[in-house]
């Protein structure tokens, strides 16, 4: 017997009378017989609960986390602290075991949480509708560039090459495989080539995607970038870190038509990279091209309060394949983890971790830099990453941070063959003074 | 009065549910042209009112943990909670995707291990975790297939058949990699149509995407003609593997003749929906598509592992980083728990599980395709349906009996369906009460037509108005 299969032998037998089978391999006749499988699957026998906790224990012990170590590292990925309340409320099964809401009469508390979550998004970006959910923030962008190319008629997007170099890696794929040419934007000074850029749009530019915090942690200024997409009836697509919109400038401020972004900040674990959440809000002129679920308000039958999947005709399983997109199952439980966060943290929560975030990233640069061996790579208004150039090679300061518990930033030359000898750093409102300190005294210390 | 509030309308000025350490480094000035205008207006709440107020919505939703979940092919089977545990596990849920490799070498194992793991059960030579879910797997497959095509130098191969029969993700992920979509019929056994498929066939075919078995529940047995006669026009044969719960252990895709397929794990291997995800959509392939697999592949030399970038005919990325590592490893947790011989368990009973009710509810409903089914069945109209009851009205008013009602209005192809999935999770009593309410159901559609019609009656909503929603749409909370 197995835990998760309740049929016993006699309740088998009893189904099979009921059948008029005698054995349970009649049901599977119409496989023809030589693709059946006939010697049965080369994996392990069944284990028991605590053989299988003990194999994925001693997998997980071989990993570095983030509880016995400060990590500095972020580049998309980010630790920030997660309250308590968030991890016991979305691990409630009625949560996370229940479907895509087709049943809304049964489905409320999923269809609400989502709501709720598509406000705080606008409310957070400023922009006028959210959806309820994609993949990841770089899937977000490059569904941003499809939307951009369905929205204009035009088959040419402008991204910036400071923007994180995986969704740069998905944009391409994505793009690539539908014809639409997509050109990188070169940087200048750690932030975006404005001069590049207004050369580069056009009458034929579809959309402008820029991130802001960049990559390399630097705010930009998009009022130049702006100018060029709407100049020319191109659409303008911000990536957005959502912990930076508590304190700096909203994409709708920015007069972005769609803002997109990472979301694993907003109460997800890191989990080495997934699942995360990508969201995405727009004007809501552009709101009947947007891919995946929305969910809006409505009434019952007796006017009660009630919420529903709206604006169908828009997705796959009414449009196949005319629909925006064909994502069907999204990151909702992220996205719900989102709303929780966004509701324990609240107004002042949310401006107060961004200024945490903000003053011990500034705090850590200026520590960093103070002997002049290390110093940052452009001067450049940044938020809570920075790149620090050194005349050190990178893997020699990571491999002597790693021994005294510390996960160290990101090499950039991998991405930027410029950057040589040149880490990103992040610090969030998790990382202690005395966690900066020591990151400084092992980097002075570093021969 | 069920609750019904916003968590909005809970909020307070004053109130707050988080605290933060103090603030123990000086402070550093923000110039203000860098900052917003206004405070982001989120609401202003105590713990209390964050623990009641989804508590409370919780309360308000049906799940796999309350009650029987046949969703046809959407595969509702029991989240174990031990893959709960393990995905909760610091070493998997704290560990950043650009840490170095020697730190994450635990990670990376189970994700090579769990890659193997696949291609035994599928008879592929080569997996990747990569995809986000089903839809984007599907997308991954059919970049593959353009980018065999193309770098075979062939450059005309623009079409994808996919069956009337096919889930809406198939065409809609076909045309997003840029594919005209071609529609072949099924026949009279509810299987592709050998004609239309011949017909449909030709020199400019990049591939079939087949559900097998389809979404009627039924086994393609003309699999192996499909295959060569789509092989001999020198296209390529792609598996959905929604429907993979049927099969695991009885049968393998690779030895059917598919080329390339996805896997969900959020499915067959039991990690939980999370009210539309995430999920986990696997890429198999086999071995002449392996260079084209979304890059990095977990690769391993000298016992340790890394990830392969360098891969040029890759088709490159569709997701940051890994896939869903989380849900991923609770798919690994579960292939641990059941082994070979627990996986076949899972097929035959799920197969003997929907034969059962089947048969149980023929007698009451249409049957449209009348043979053994696999996994699924799909029903149509009641047959004694004087009042014209709508499937819509049948489910609605399983909805009162406590139950989810299955998948409604497809496939596309039967009129009225209902499509009925009870998966291997189900007890013989589940099922049984399941049936006594569809059968107390058709009763009740001639001798008290409008229970039917005016239900749901006892949910904490009733019928909502989807038309105004649609015209008028309210999507935030300040709308």
């Amino acid at each position: 017997m197995f835990p998760y299969v309740p049929a016993t032998d006699s309740d088998k037998r009893y189904m099979l009378d009921k059948l008029g089978l005698d054995d349970i391999e009649d049901l599977f006749k119409d496989i023809p017989d030589n693709i059946r499988l006939k010697t049965g699957l080369k994996l392990d026998q069944p284990k028991a609960e605590l053989e299988v906790m003990s194999s994925l224990k001693e997998l997980a012990d071989q990993n570095l986390d983030a509880s016995k170590a400060a990590v500095f590292l972020g580049a998309g990925a980010y630790d920030h602290y997660i309250p308590s309340v968030v991890k016991h409320l979305v691990s409630r099964s009625e949560f996370y075991t229940a479907y895509t809401p087709y049943q809304p009469e049964i489905s409320q508390g999923t269809l609400q949480a989502i709501f709720e979550y598509q406000s705080m998004i606008c409310a957070l970006t400023g922009m006028d509708v959210s959806n309820a959910s994609l993949y990841d923030g770089a899937s977000a962008l490059a569904e941003a560039a499809l939307m951009a190319a369905d929205a204009t008629g035009r088959n040419k997007v402008l991204v910036s090459a400071t923007v994180n170099p995986e969704s740069l890696r998905v944009l391409k794929t994505y793009l690539n495989t539908k014809g639409i040419e997509l050109m990188i934007i070169p940087m200048h000074d750690g932030v975006t080539d404005t001069e590049v850029l207004k050369d580069k749009a056009g009458s034929d530019t579809a959309a402008i995607l820029i991130q802001s915090p960049n990559f390399l942690g630097y705010i930009e200024d998009l009022s130049e970038a702006e100018k060029a997409a709407h100049e020319h009836k191109a659409l303008f697509v911000i990536s957005v870190d959502p912990i930076s919109l508590g304190i700096l400038r909203t994409p709708a401020e920015w007069n972005a038509d769609i803002a997109v972004g990472e979301g694993q900040s907003l109460g997800s674990p890191m989990s080495f990279g997934g699942p995360g959440l990508g969201f995405m809000a727009c004007k809501s002129a552009l709101v009947r091209r947007m891919p995946g679920r929305i969910i809006g308000q409505t009434r019952d039958i007796n006017g009660k309060r009630g919420f529903v999947s709206t604006l169908q005709t828009r997705e796959q399983h009414i449009r196949r394949d005319k629909a925006t997109s064909n994502i069907c199952s999204n990151q909702a439980l992220n996205a719900l983890a989102a709303c929780i966060y966004l509701s324990t943290v609240g107004r002042e929560g949310i401006k107060e971790i961004a200024l945490q975030c903000w003053h011990k990233a500034h705090y850590a640069a200026s520590a960093m830099t103070r002997t002049g061996r290390f110093s940052l790579a452009f001067d450049q208004p940044f938020f809570m990453e920075f790149p620090i150039t050194s005349d050190l090679d990178p893997d020699v300061i990571q491999s002597s941070l790693l021994k005294n518990g510390i996960i160290g930033g990101l090499s950039l030359e991998k991405y930027y063959p410029e950057l040589k000898n040149t880490i990103l750093y992040c610090v969030t409102e998790k990382r202690t003074r005395l966690e900066i300190d020591t990151l400084c005294s092992v980097l002075e210390g570093l021969k | 009065m069920s609750y019904d509030r916003l968590i909005i309308e809970c909020s307070k000025k004053g109130r707050r549910a988080y605290s933060l350490p103090r603030l123990d480094v000086p402070e550093t000035a923000l110039p203000d042209s860098l900052l917003r205008a206004e405070d982001a207006a989120l609401p202003e709440v105590s713990e209390v009112d964050v623990v009641r107020h989804f508590t409370n919505l919780s309360q308000k939703n049906y799940a796999v943990d309350i009650g029987m979940y046949p969703l046809g092919s959407c595969t509702m089977k029991y989240n174990p909670k031990l893959n709960e545990d393990a995905a909760s596990l610091p070493g998997f849920s704290d560990i950043h995707p650009l840490q170095p490799e020697s730190t994450v070498q635990g990670a990376l194992k189970l994700m090579h291990e769990m890659e193997r793991m696949l291609c035994e059960i599928t008879g592929m030579s080569a997996f990747s975790l990569q995809p986000a879910a089903g839809a984007q797997g599907e997308a991954v497959g059919l970049m593959i297939i353009k980018a065999y095509h193309l770098h075979k130098g062939d450059e005309k191969r623009n079409r994808i058949i996919v069956p009337d029969t096919a889930h809406g993700t198939n065409p809609a992920s076909a045309s997003m990699v840029g594919f005209k979509v071609t529609q072949v019929k099924s026949n009279e056994d509810g299987e592709i149509d050998l004609d239309d498929l011949k017909a449909a066939l030709g020199e400019d075919v990049a591939g079939l995407m087949l559900t097998n078995p389809n979404t009627l529940g039924l086994f393609e047995r003309n699999i192996e003609l499909i295959a060569k006669l789509v092989h001999d026009c020198g296209g390529l044969l792609y598996y959905d593997g929604a429907n993979a719960n049927a099969i695991i252990g009885k049968a393998r895709p690779g030895d059917m003749g598919f080329d390339v397929m996805h896997l969900n794990l959020h499915k067959t291997f039991s990690t939980p929906h999370g009210g539309g995800g995430p999920g986990s959509g696997p890429v198999g392939v086999v071995e002449k598509l392996k260079n084209f697999l979304p890059v990095p592949v977990v690769s391993k030399s000298n016992d340790k592992y890394y990830l392969d970038w360098d891969r040029p005919l890759s088709i490159g990325k569709v997701k940051a980083h890994y896939g869903n590592f989380g849900v991923v490893v609770r798919a690994y947790a579960y292939i641990l728990s059941m082994g070979a011989e627990g996986l076949q368990k899972v097929s035959e009973t799920a197969v003997l599980n929907a034969n059962y009710m089947m048969h149980a509810l023929k007698d009451l409903y249409e049957l449209p395709y009348d043979r053994t089914c696999m996994h699924e069945f799909v029903l149509s109209r009641l047959k004694d349906n004087p009042e014209n009851i709508t499937t819509k009205q049948i489910a609605k008013r399983l909805l009162d009996y406590g139950l989810h009602p299955p998948t409604t209005y497809f496939p596309l192809i039967v009129r009225e369906a209902l499509m009925i999935e009870p998966t291997e999770s189900e007890s013989i009593e589940s099922l049984d009460r399941y049936i006594d309410a569809l059968i107390s159901i058709a009763h009740e559609a001639v001798e008290a037509p409008e229970l039917l019609k005016e239900a749901p009656h006892d949910t904490p909503v009733r019928l909502l108005d989807e038309m105004s929603a649609a015209r008028t749409p309210v999507l935030k909370w300040n709308d």
